[in-house]
């Protein structure tokens, strides 16, 4: 039962195996039957399951209502937007309405909703198609956001989104689909909220989500090559967030860079910081993030506004006050993951 | 009658976007263009007959598949080859490539790749016309995909109730991606009786005829200077590439056989061509010389892109604000 797939396939894996179990399950959005299957994750499910899977008109706003009414008459819609971007249109649906359905009909009516939202960062994307918005999303009570870094947990936090009676944004990275990973398919669920330490180490923790994850893997496998052993928190999920392992690690290293997968300004990783004050004395924290600034199409300046393996090695070696020289790889083509990846889209 | 000067004129110009997005499409795979492109490869007709129908200071909006409209309008070669490049020169210095072009010098106010947003910023450039009492009109180019979102409907609604001077023209090209029309919009539903319903008058078009839809263009446009009143032109069109990229992708089958050859055979260039010859306007003598003036613009536009410099870390956080 243990397979090497990749993220998308591990995707397709939790909304097949979903939608196999509960015949309520539905998915709707642009494409989801289309012969690409977004990036692959509903390739072929339109024709294994014709009444589960919905090809959806350009009206974000609307369809995400037409799903709480689905949801409220007993379906678990599963919405997918190929970027995040195109969710903005239905920012009234999902904060006024489904967030609070629950809570408006002291709970007799849930809204068991997921929506999938794709981070769509390379290749010139440019402002409006690559920005990671996890964090408007995680302030709003009645929603719960997961955003997971492996196949396994792409796999089981799927399934898990798809049987929780809440709403729940489903982040993930583009540059995630393509990443291979041992998935063990006996596995029924993962809990949300639930941190994961990735790498255990003594000298400083790492926490992060969603992609940059991969960036923090690869710091600190580097770092370790010189006897600089750095933990790794991947927190999974965002809201509810795991308090209890950014606390533990935090006591743990003493020391903690924080690589946030949006901006910094009012991010995620400004909650992660009150988390540390409020709870712990005497942690010193940094952090990084995507630049504050709209996200540019040239690759000339693209290249310096996300938290990278190159930028997270200096800021711990800024930490720990190393002055030993680190060799870092330079990424040759920094708007690609790989060089399969030539967009355009 | 129309004369035949202004046909060979459509014609030049209808060849001239055709050879610029093929040139883009050809040089893709260097990777030196990195962003996606929307090619409107297909439907050149649309952008040109309508946009020489416009003054200068009248205004162009438009959305993802925005290369036509753009050039049509006027919009600077060279500049748009170096925002694909994501050069300093280019027509948003290397921020937005291909899908947020800009040239404020034709009038070309904004391509915005979010669908249907374009609609009602449109309306809003209109409605500014209309309190500075100018004779502007704006011409908003959407898809039949952006005919879906809400904004559609409240652009229209809008448009009707403050007497504005827009042309809203639909390139329907029967797709949204992969999604055909009729899977997303009912057979009862007209995108032009929609239009007729807020009291907009309306044009529809079978297909992209580049003649017929100047001549059309050229009538609505006076009407709408003199009744100042909105109107919409729905115009059957046909992409010819994949919906993002540079490639042919009927390979996947989501088109039929018998609808891609019949629009083939409607193809513009090669309509104009048997018109002009017989008309003995053109020979290929003549064809081929306006190929070699146009090739060596593009490549000319491609040299300046290549030689330019990319933008400078320095401004890296430049233009977020205006100060
Ligand atoms: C709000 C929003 N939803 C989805 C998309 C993804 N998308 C980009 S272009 C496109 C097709 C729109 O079709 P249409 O308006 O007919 O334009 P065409 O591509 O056919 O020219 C879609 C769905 C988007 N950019 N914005
Ligand atoms: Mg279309």
């Amino acid at each position: 039962m243990i397979k090497k797939i990749t993220y998308a396939d591990a995707i397709k894996d939790a909304l097949q195996t979903s939608i196999k179990n509960d015949k309520k399950v539905v998915l709707l959005g642009l494409g989801v039957d289309d012969p690409k299957g977004i990036f692959g994750t509903t390739k072929n499910l339109y024709n294994n399951f014709p009444n589960n899977v919905f090809d959806m008109p350009t009206a974000e706003n609307g369809f995400t209502g037409f799903a709480l009414g689905l949801a409220i008459s007993g379906f678990r819609p599963v919405i997918v937007h190929q970027r995040v971007e195109f969710s903005l249109l239905s920012i009234e649906q999902i904060f006024n309405q489904i967030a609070k359905w629950n809570y408006m009909s002291a709970g007799s009516s849930p809204a068991p909703i997921v929506i999938r939202l794709i981070i769509g960062k390379g290749w010139g994307q440019g402002p409006q198609h690559s920005q990671s918005l996890e964090t408007i999303y995680s302030h709003i009570p009645g929603l719960k956001v997961v955003c997971p870094s492996s196949p396994q947990d792409a796999r089981d936090l799927m399934i898990s989104s798809i049987k929780d009676n809440n709403p729940v944004i489903f982040f993930e990275h583009r540059w995630c689909h393509s990443i291979k990973g041992k998935v063990n398919k006996k596995i029924k669920s993962s809990k949300i909220g639930k941190g994961k330490i990735l790498r255990k180490g003594k000298h400083i923790s790492l926490i992060s989500f969603s992609y940059s994850i991969i960036e923090c893997i690869f710091a600190a496998k580097i770092l370790k090559k010189y006897g600089i052993l750095c933990e790794v928190l991947d927190l999974r999920s965002l809201r509810p967030i795991d308090k209890k392992a950014i606390i533990k690690t935090a006591n743990k290293t003493k020391k903690i860079l924080i690589v946030d997968n949006g901006m910094k300004t009012f991010g995620v990783s400004a909650e992660i910081l009150s988390i540390i004050y409020e709870n712990l004395k005497n942690i010193y924290v940094e952090r990084i993030g995507v630049l504050d600034t709209p996200l540019p199409s040239s690759v000339a300046l693209a290249k310096y506004c996300y938290p990278e393996h190159e930028e997270i090695i200096k800021k711990v070696c800024k930490i720990l006050k190393i002055t030993k020289k680190i060799n870092i790889k330079k990424n040759k083509n920094p708007d690609q993951p790989n060089s399969d990846f030539i967009g355009p889209f | 009658m129309i004369e035949n000067k202004i046909i060979y004129n459509l014609y030049k110009k209808i060849l001239r976007i055709r050879l610029i997005e093929t040139a883009i499409a050809e040089n893709y795979s260097k990777q030196k263009m990195r962003c996606p492109v929307h090619l409107s490869i297909g439907q050149e007709s649309v952008a040109v007959s309508i946009c020489s129908n416009l003054k200068k200071s009248d205004v162009v909006v438009t959305a993802h598949r925005s290369h036509a409209h753009y050039l049509a309008k006027g919009g600077s070669l060279n500049k748009m080859i170096s925002e694909l490049h994501g050069k300093v020169t280019g027509s948003a210095k290397g921020r937005g490539g291909s899908m947020h072009l800009i040239d404020k010098n034709s009038n070309i106010n904004a391509a915005v790749p979010i669908v249907g947003s374009t609609l009602p910023i449109g309306v809003g450039i209109a409605w500014a016309n209309k309190l500075k009492k100018n004779q502007r009109i704006v011409v908003i180019f959407f898809g039949d995909g952006a005919t879906e979102e809400g904004t559609f409907l409240e652009s229209i609604d809008f448009a009707s109730l403050f007497n504005l001077k827009i042309l809203f023209v639909c390139e329907n090209n029967n797709y949204s991606v992969y999604s055909s029309l009729k899977k997303r919009q009912s057979k009862f539903r007209s995108i032009s009786k929609l239009a007729n319903s807020v009291g907009i008058k309306s044009t529809q078009l079978k297909n992209h005829d580049t003649i017929n839809l100047f001549q059309s263009a050229k009538k609505i446009i006076k009407k709408i200077i003199k009744s100042s009143r909105p109107h919409l032109i729905e115009v059957n069109t046909f992409r010819y590439l994949e919906h993002c990229g540079p490639n042919n992708d009927d390979y996947l089958n989501y088109r039929d056989k018998n609808e891609i050859t019949s629009w083939l055979k409607k193809d513009q260039i090669l309509s104009l061509e048997n018109l002009l010859s017989r008309k003995k306007i053109l020979n290929e003598n003549k064809k081929k010389k306006i190929i070699r003036s146009i090739n060596s613009d593009i490549k000319k536009a491609f040299k300046f892109a290549e030689t330019s410099s990319y933008p400078n870390k320095k401004d890296l956080m430049r233009y977020i604000y205006n100060d």
